[in-house]
């Protein structure tokens, strides 16, 4: 083995023996001490207030479809968290979402009429008769995961992910096929501006950037939670819209 | 032996992933594998801060009509959120790589870092 | 259970040293998804569906076509 491949394996050792030993500190006096695996103590942190929903007022106990008007009111407490409590970070993983397209957009950008070097085989005859009658079904199901967001597991990210995985299979398919991007910028462009347009309304009648104006229903119901439903419709049509204009730059040069 | 399995499996597991993606980043010489070690690294990293957050006999954080109060033990689930927006920042890094390597194939008609002119090791 | 939580580990553990180690660019970036996939069923076991989801579509979906979308654009087959 070359000289470098063995310095490499020490450093890389080394530094293990420094993570691991950040595991091994005996509790002293104000020192932060990792839990053991298994044994989190919810009392001590920051999620006791996430779980009971009581950040501002004093609630105690939340009961599936029957507390009303509740400070966050989605069944689902990851979506809370994500879309509500902290909903200034999903922002910035957008931005940084909508950055790395427009990046890889201008990076690939090439005003040579060069003709396409297909990249891809042609596909199979399942794969050409099954696409037809699966591809409105995938969208339905990408949007169905997106707009149950606050009541099952599932969300703005994976409706996306879905819708894209469902424009790679109609590429796969067919090698000649074109995709109309302007119609995919133009939804990307509308679910952006929606979701700062709500934000700012919030600002305007409550105060707050991107508070929650609407009133929340029953725990459990389809309309429930305040904006929590809107925020995840805006933010499933721009990641499916943006994740396939990047696998569509990426093939098509 | 299952006592040490069960305290140190996952941390040891997830901290290993994370040290063996490093040394893919620091010692391999092709433009595309350099790329695999980050993704690993990526991983690791997320499974390690889900682990963070485990609560023995928990249930998932999620109201349903069987588990309908939160009077039990939830697992803890800001990790998860912050896991959440990882994942997809991961993946945005990623293509952004990859549209790199390819206009650098195009104007050097190699992928070995030793033979493009200005990545010496 | 905890031996079932072992066993997947030291699959993924094995599948991401063979993703550094395969000659052949293709061989790595499939053992690159196969890691993806055991990270998928460990969030499904610590209690996590969201990210396991998120996990499954995006780290083992996307992830494994565009490294194969930049393999066929550059043809580096063989590699170090």
């Amino acid at each position: 083995m070359r000289f470098r491949n063995i310095l490499a394996l020490v450093l890389v050792v080394i530094l293990g023996f420094f993570i691991l030993q950040a595991f091994n500190i005996s509790p002293e006096e104000g020192q932060l001490v990792i839990d053991e695996f298994g044994e989190a103590e919810i009392e001590n942190r920051t999620a006791k207030l996430y779980i009971n929903k009581s950040v501002n007022s004093s609630n105690q106990k939340v009961v599936y479809a029957e507390s009303k008007n509740l400070e966050s009111g989605s069944a689902n407490m990851v979506t809370s968290v994500i879309a509500n409590y902290r909903s200034l970070d999903t922002l910035g993983e957008v931005t940084v979402l909508f950055l790395a397209a427009t990046g890889l957009g201008a990076v690939l950008y090439s005003n040579k009429k060069k003709e396409r070097n297909f990249i891809v085989d042609e596909g199979s005859l399942i794969l050409k008769t099954g696409i037809k009658i699966l591809f409105p079904l995938l969208i339905l199901a990408g949007a169905y995961i997106f707009i149950h967001g606050h009541l099952t597991p599932g969300g703005g990210f994976q409706g996306g992910a879905v819708i894209a995985t469902a424009f790679l299979l109609k590429f796969l398919a067919d090698r000649e096929y074109e995709l109309a991007e302007h119609k995919l910028k133009i939804v990307e462009v509308i679910a952006g501006i929606s979701f700062v347009g709500l934000g700012l309304y919030g600002l305007y009648t409550d105060g707050s950037f991107l508070s929650n104006f609407l009133e929340t229903g029953t725990i459990g119901t389809l309309f429930s939670a305040g904006i929590i439903p809107l925020i995840y419709v805006s933010i499933g049509l721009k990641v499916g819209a943006e994740l396939t204009s990047i696998i569509s730059n990426l093939i098509e040069a | 032996m299952i006592s040490f399995l069960e305290e140190w499996s996952f941390f040891g597991g997830s901290i290993l992933l994370i040290l063996i993606g490093l040394y893919g980043v620091i010692t391999k010489r092709n433009l595309i594998k350099i790329l695999i070690g980050l993704s690993l690294m990526d991983t690791g990293v997320n499974v390690l801060l889900v682990s963070l957050g485990y609560v023995e006999n928990g249930n998932a954080p999620i109201l349903t009509s069987i588990i309908k109060n939160n009077s039990g033990a939830f697992v803890d689930p800001i990790p998860q959120a912050l896991v959440l927006t990882a994942i997809v920042i991961g993946v945005a890094i990623l293509a952004l790589g990859l549209a790199v390597t390819i206009k650098i194939y195009e104007k050097y008609g190699t992928l070995d870092i030793s033979k493009i002119r200005g990545l010496k090791w | 259970m905890t031996l079932l939580y072992s066993v997947l580990i030291l699959i993924m553990l094995i599948s991401g040293i063979a993703a550094l180690v395969f000659d052949k660019l293709l061989n790595s970036i499939i053992a690159a998804g196969f890691v993806s996939l055991m990270a998928s069923a460990l969030f499904y076991f610590l209690k996590a569906p969201d990210v396991a989801m998120t996990e499954a579509a995006i780290g083992a979906g996307l992830t494994t076509a565009i490294f194969v979308i930049t393999l066929r654009k550059t043809e580096g087959s063989e590699s170090e």
